[in-house]
């Protein structure tokens, strides 16, 4: 078998330079969703009055989509552990599974941000609702990516190839489904 | 090619290479997931008792826990080298750091020598919109206000951006 001349590791580093990367990105993640975060807060405490706002965010929405994440992120670890067994066929079809958890996951809110709009609850409509549309927003971008992702890997992965990647998705998605279980309950629970 | 041997604690030695890695068993994955889901639906519960410091555990006691749940296993973290701890500790830092520094501004609408007028007449405003009945839950915010159909506020509401309470005997506005 044939090896591709890749620096994958570096002694200084003691880990995958990939996953690395991975975790540096995460780490600036950290700083991006951490400053919405803390701004929405420190808004939401400063003004009780939003919770007149807050009250029409759609629970049953949310809650399904938190519900569907949560799900996705088990089978972006049961593709990991496909990986870990060089099983990359099962691999590929989890991360599938999860590709298909984001998408459940789009659909579901583009529902609930058509209706919401529908109803006069735009971006621009109070400093509430631009918090909502934004962070929400952010996010959704991150699961489009994190799908995207995961197609590239799972296309390498049903091949047997590249599978340390499985991982590296993996834990990307993980993070955009910390981030949602941070914005569920500051968005649809406190009310 | 791979060897697999089981410990007591369900996790497969996966061999191959220069090193060896645990591979834990599919049980272990579904029986987090069913913790992660179970308190999910405590959090979303929790609003229901009706008390208010109850709802902010439910809600962000839960949260706190489930993320370092995800953390440990499903992101592996705990295994993981510890100045990726370190950095990922630092990036947190930093966002305390900023809730630190702009929060006091934030958070309170006056203080020594300023006040902020607009954030306070919002609020005198949103307060008085909801005791009436006429909050236009979609607007709110003056000129930015863009009511839909079927979600205009009722006639003779006064404009949002004066900031005056709307008269009373006001129909509340459709919906919401």
């Amino acid at each position: 078998m044939a090896f591709k001349p890749i620096a994958t590791t570096r002694s200084a580093a003691g880990i995958l330079t990939a996953k690395l990367a991975v975790w540096w990105l995460l780490a600036s993640e950290v700083v991006i969703f951490g400053g919405v975060l803390a701004s929405y807060i420190m808004h939401r405490i400063g003004h009780p009055e939003w919770a007149h706002y807050a009250v029409h965010t759609n629970t049953l929405a949310g809650g399904t989509n938190t519900f569907v994440l949560l799900t996705s992120s088990l089978s972006a670890v049961l593709a990991h552990r496909a990986a870990q067994l060089k099983d990359g066929a099962t691999a590929a079809k989890l991360l599938l599974a999860t590709v298909g958890g984001g998408g459940i996951f789009l659909v579901i809110k583009s529902f609930e941000w058509a209706n919401e709009i529908k109803h006069g609850y735009t971006i621009s409509a109070n400093p509430f609702w631009s918090f909502y549309y934004t962070a929400a927003g952010i996010h959704g971008l991150h699961v489009i990516a994190g799908m995207t992702l995961m197609l590239w890997v799972a296309n390498d992965a049903r091949k047997n190839q590249e599978l340390h990647r499985v991982e590296l998705v993996g834990i990307y998605w993980h993070f955009v489904d910390l981030v949602w279980i941070f914005l569920f309950p500051l968005l649809y629970i406190a009310k | 090619m791979s060897d697999h041997t089981h410990d007591s604690h369900g996790h497969a030695a996966h061999a191959h290479g220069d090193h060896e890695e645990h591979v834990h068993e599919v049980s272990h994955y579904v029986k987090v997931w069913g913790a992660l889901v179970v308190l999910f639906l405590i959090s979303v519960a929790g609003p229901m008792v009706g008390i208010k410091i109850l709802t902010l555990i439910t809600a962000f006691g839960i949260a706190i826990v489930q993320a370092s749940m995800v953390v440990k296993f499903f992101m592996h973290l705990d295994i993981e080298k510890r100045y990726v701890h370190y950095f990922l500790a630092t990036s947190l830092m930093f966002m305390f750091l900023f809730f630190a520094g702009v929060s006091p501004d934030v958070m309170k609408h006056h203080g020594t020598n300023w006040t902020n007028v607009s954030a306070l007449e919002t609020k005198a405003r949103i307060e008085a919109e909801a005791a009436a009945g006429t909050l236009e839950h979609h607007g709110g915010e003056g000129e930015h206000a863009a009511p839909a159909e079927g979600h205009a506020p009722a006639e003779g509401h006064a404009p949002a951006g004066e900031h005056a309470p709307a008269p009373e005997g006001q129909a509340p506005a459709e919906g919401h």
